[in-house]
């Protein structure tokens, strides 16, 4: 390929996702800006607190987005981060096999709790609005039972090491000359916690984008007839949106455990967390109706969110006034997505 | 050669019998009380292009969703190279080499035209699909079929309809068919696509492939196609050579449907013009009226107390004329006038507004005439609730008034008023969408193929609606896709091809064999 084709392609390519860059670009300035106004801004210490208050959430956008994408929402989200997070914080602990054993647990119950809905969504033909807000509750009281009062006990020196930067990884388990090795000083100053975004991102997103089954997922929130119309198979699109949401929203609760050293079924954070999942969802770029979007735009619609109660905590504006600046940031990310209606020739089209 | 010439078009076809690709026996498909396909006989040769004709309802369509999967006949045999099969869906059809390219576009909006052209069956690698690979394939494919300026990178939802349909074709290709089925596939494209999707398919043919084509554009078939065959009331009329039989004789053959329902007698048309001098304003009247690409330069009047009926084959532009007048298209040119007045319509509220007073009873009674879930009174009030309410509330009694009266009028058999307007069964419904816009008490009434889909006598209760609301001073404009209707309700009817109005007929002119000559636009331009 020259490289004139891929300019070419490369401006196609930022055409179709003016929504997702233009939130990027607005995350960097507004980082940037919140950096510059920082005390000890541009330092490793804020970008480790930063990403770890940043985690959990992009992990929980990333689990909405998947079922957003096939058209549907998924209301039991924030209950499933908060599930995994009372069950790690039961088996958190141990020898290194148990600990292993444990995480691996913690994220198969999560994929599981996923796949339940999409059999609620695809065998009980339920909307998923209201097949998860049910299989939700129950999430829910299951965290309650796992965990009636908050409290756990999480291994320290993994929590220790998957909240700091790579430095304290390397120092913890005596790797690399206790991470003083040459070649490790340029990425030991990474937070963990970005890092495991990255991976998330790169290994488990990206593959699935590009497999039958996420083009399926996209393809069914595109236009269902069509996509049944073209032998796809659909049935196993929806479960797959479902059981790869749940499995997102589990990393979120295990990596919420290691964070907070504890498991607490908080109806209330739960609530939150889901809501706040649907609006970093909209604002990285991805439409309600399905199709369009992906999951690297929710992760950057959950460090926009973020970014705008860092901001409030070092201008010490009245955190009240928080809801207020994130409802503004969601409305104008949804105004945007809605100027296409504006083309539509026939009106008819534009309710459909 | 006369009409009845089956014998030796039957003979005709037991020669090739040995080596038709694809066959169908006996294959018969019922939807409800209505028989689709009546114990059709049909074959297909590889290295053949094929087309099917026949007026709306004659069973082309369910013909090729029998071939393609899409539905399962109810009796009959299928046979692919000699083998008898059966489909489980389009895909298990697919996999067998049949390949069909619907009216209804298939191709996903939000996805790349690369994305779509490999949906089914992308090219992998390591499990994953490969996306150069996959864009290489959709840039071989797009360029067999000349379509070299189409960027396998671009949305769908980007691209204009003509190369949605190329992108359509090339998607085909890729499933290496041995049977396509084209079911309009040329109807949104602009001539040089036409003439290089003929090229296409010639190419395709010598190359061994079986094509079968729906066509409602005569010249289109006689430059493309090998044989035809003519369909009529769900039946196989005749299978021939293309050149063999003129299009005089292929209109004779797509006609000859029996009268089997009783119309109301249509006034004197003289009547009403000798009165006077003066000739009153038209309730309404259309200049030079166009939209988008769908519509161009019509014009049309209707009186008050007739009836125009609007014909033409399905997708002509006669929709999108009755929401065009209806306010819903934006961006129309030309004028409206009702009684001699220009009229501002921009949204179907300006069109129910006092002086326009306009109503339309739309194609699709599910979506656009009813809210299903709710009750039969709310769905009757809710065009008029502006004239049923004091101040910010609706009067209860007056809607009571007004619903029984609705009721009466269309003769609707409901138990229960707040029933859900959803149990009602097709014809209930559809009278429930029409007593609705009655409670308006519209003067300019349009509808769009009323008749769908409802039983014979809610048919014609409501051909002596029409009759009576035109005999009240209504002024009706009126599409269906039935000719017997038109003939037998209209005092004008004005067929429509590629969104040009190309025939007006009158009184003893409205016959079967005019109104489908001009709907396939036999005789060139307009007349």
């Amino acid at each position: 390929m020259t490289s004139a084709t891929y300019f070419s392609d490369l401006k196609v390519r930022v055409a179709q996702n003016t929504g997702l860059c233009l939130v990027i670009v607005g995350f960097i300035a507004f980082y940037v800006f919140y950096n510059m106004n920082h005390p000890r801004g541009f330092s490793t210490a804020v970008y480790i607190q930063n990403s770890n208050e940043v985690f959990t959430l992009a992990m929980v956008a990333m689990a909405q987005t998947v079922p957003v994408l096939m058209g549907g929402l998924d209301l039991s989200v924030g209950a499933i981060m908060t599930l995994v997070n009372c069950l790690a914080s039961h088996l958190l602990s141990g020898s290194p096999i148990q600990i292993l054993l444990g995480m691996i647990t913690c994220l198969a119950t999560g994929a599981l709790c996923g796949f339940i809905n999409g059999c609620v969504v695809v065998y009980g033909r339920i909307q998923p609005i209201i097949a998860t807000l049910a299989t939700g509750a129950i999430f829910m009281g299951i965290a309650l039972f796992l965990r009636p009062s908050p409290g756990g006990n999480v291994d320290g020196d993994l929590s220790w090491a998957a909240t700091n930067d790579l430095f304290e990884v390397a120092a913890t388990y005596g790797l690399f000359d206790d991470g003083k090795a040459a070649w490790f000083q340029p990425i030991a100053w990474l937070p963990v916690p970005l890092l495991l975004i990255l991976i998330t991102a790169a290994f488990i997103w990206m593959p699935f984008a590009r497999s039958v089954t996420g083009r399926s997922v996209y393809a069914v929130g595109s236009g269902e007839g069509a996509a049944y119309m073209s032998g796809l198979n659909i049935n196993r699109a929806k479960l797959a949106a479902f059981t790869l949401g749940g499995f997102f929203a589990g990393i979120g609760g295990l990596y919420l455990a290691l964070q907070t050293s504890s498991g607490n079924a908080d109806i209330p954070q739960a609530g939150a967390y889901t809501l706040n999942s649907i609006a970093a969802v909209v604002i990285g770029g991805t439409s309600l109706l399905g199709g369009v979007g992906s999951a690297i735009g929710s992760i950057f619609g959950a460090l926009v969110l973020r970014t705008i109660s860092f901001n409030f905590r070092i201008f010490e504006i009245d955190p009240l006034l928080q809801p207020l600046f994130e409802g503004v940031v969601l409305l104008a990310a949804v105004s945007l997505g809605a100027l296409s209606v504006l083309r539509v020739k026939n009106t008819l089209e534009s309710f459909r | 050669m006369s009409l009845d010439d089956d014998l030796t078009a039957r003979s005709d076809d037991s020669e090739t019998a040995q080596s038709a690709h694809m066959s169908l026996s006996q294959i018969t498909k019922r939807y409800g009380g209505v028989t689709a396909l009546d114990a059709v006989d049909f074959k297909c040769d590889l290295g053949s292009i094929h087309a099917v004709l026949g007026e709306n309802g004659a069973g082309k369509s369910t013909l090729i969703k029998v071939m393609s999967g899409v539905v399962t006949p109810d009796e009959g045999v299928m046979k692919l190279a000699g083998n008898p099969i059966t489909f489980a869906g389009p895909s298990a059809a697919n996999a067998a080499g049949i390949v069909c390219i619907f009216q209804e576009l298939s191709l996903l909006p939000d996805l790349t035209v690369a994305d779509n052209i490999s949906i089914a069956d992308p090219p992998r690698w390591f499990g994953l699909i490969d996306a150069g690979a996959q864009r290489r394939r959709a840039e071989t494919l797009l360029a067999r079929i000349g379509c070299e300026d189409v960027n396998p990178l671009s949305l769908v939802r980007d691209l204009p309809l003509s190369r949605r349909q190329m992108v359509e074709i090339a998607k085909a290709l890729a499933k290496d068919p041995t049977v396509l089925i084209l079911d309009e596939a040329t109807s949104a494209l602009t001539a040089t696509d036409v003439d290089r999707v003929f090229e296409i398919l010639r190419l395709l043919r010598d190359d061994g492939i079986s094509i079968l084509t729906i066509s409602h554009r005569m010249h289109e078939i006689e430059a493309v196609a090998d044989r035809c065959s003519v369909f009529r009331n769900g039946q196989h009329v005749q299978t021939f050579d293309q050149g063999t039989r003129t299009a005089d004789q292929i209109v004779q053959m797509m006609i000859g449907r029996e009268i089997s329902t009783h119309f109301p007698p249509k006034p004197d048309p003289g009547s009403s013009e000798t009165t006077g001098e003066e000739q009153p304003a038209k309730a309404l009247e259309l200049t030079a009226f166009s939209w988008d690409d769908r519509l161009s330069n019509l014009n049309l009047n209707v009186e008050a107390g007739e009836i125009v009926g609007l014909g033409g084959l399905d997708g002509q532009g006669q929709k999108e004329l009755l929401l065009g007048l209806f306010g819903v298209l934006k961006a129309t040119s030309g004028t409206i006038s009702v009684n001699g007045r220009p009229a501002r319509i921009n949204s179907p509220l300006d069109a129910k507004k006092a002086g326009i007073e306009m109503a339309l009873v739309p194609e699709d009674r599910k979506i656009e005439g009813l809210m299903l879930p709710m009750s039969i009174e709310d769905n009757l009030a809710v065009a008029s609730l502006d004239r049923l309410s004091r101040g910010l509330l609706v009067d209860r009694h007056a809607l009571q008034a007004a619903t029984e009266d609705g009721i009466r009028r269309m003769q609707i058999k409901v138990g229960n008023i707040t029933d859900p307007v959803s149990t009602l069964s097709g014809g209930n419904q559809q009278k429930v969408v029409i007593a609705k816009w009655l409670m308006t008490n519209p003067k300019i009434i349009l509808l769009n193929d009323p008749t769908r889909g409802i039983d014979v006598g809610t048919k014609q209760e409501i051909y002596h609606l029409l009759r009576d609301l035109a005999e009240e001073g209504a002024a009706i404009l009126f599409y269906s896709t039935d000719y017997e209707e038109l003939i037998g309700c209209c005092d004008r009817v004005v067929v429509m091809y590629d969104g040009q109005i190309v025939r007006e007929l009158e009184g003893e002119n409205i016959t079967e064999h005019n109104i489908i000559t001009s709907a396939l636009n036999i005789n060139g331009a307009t007349p």
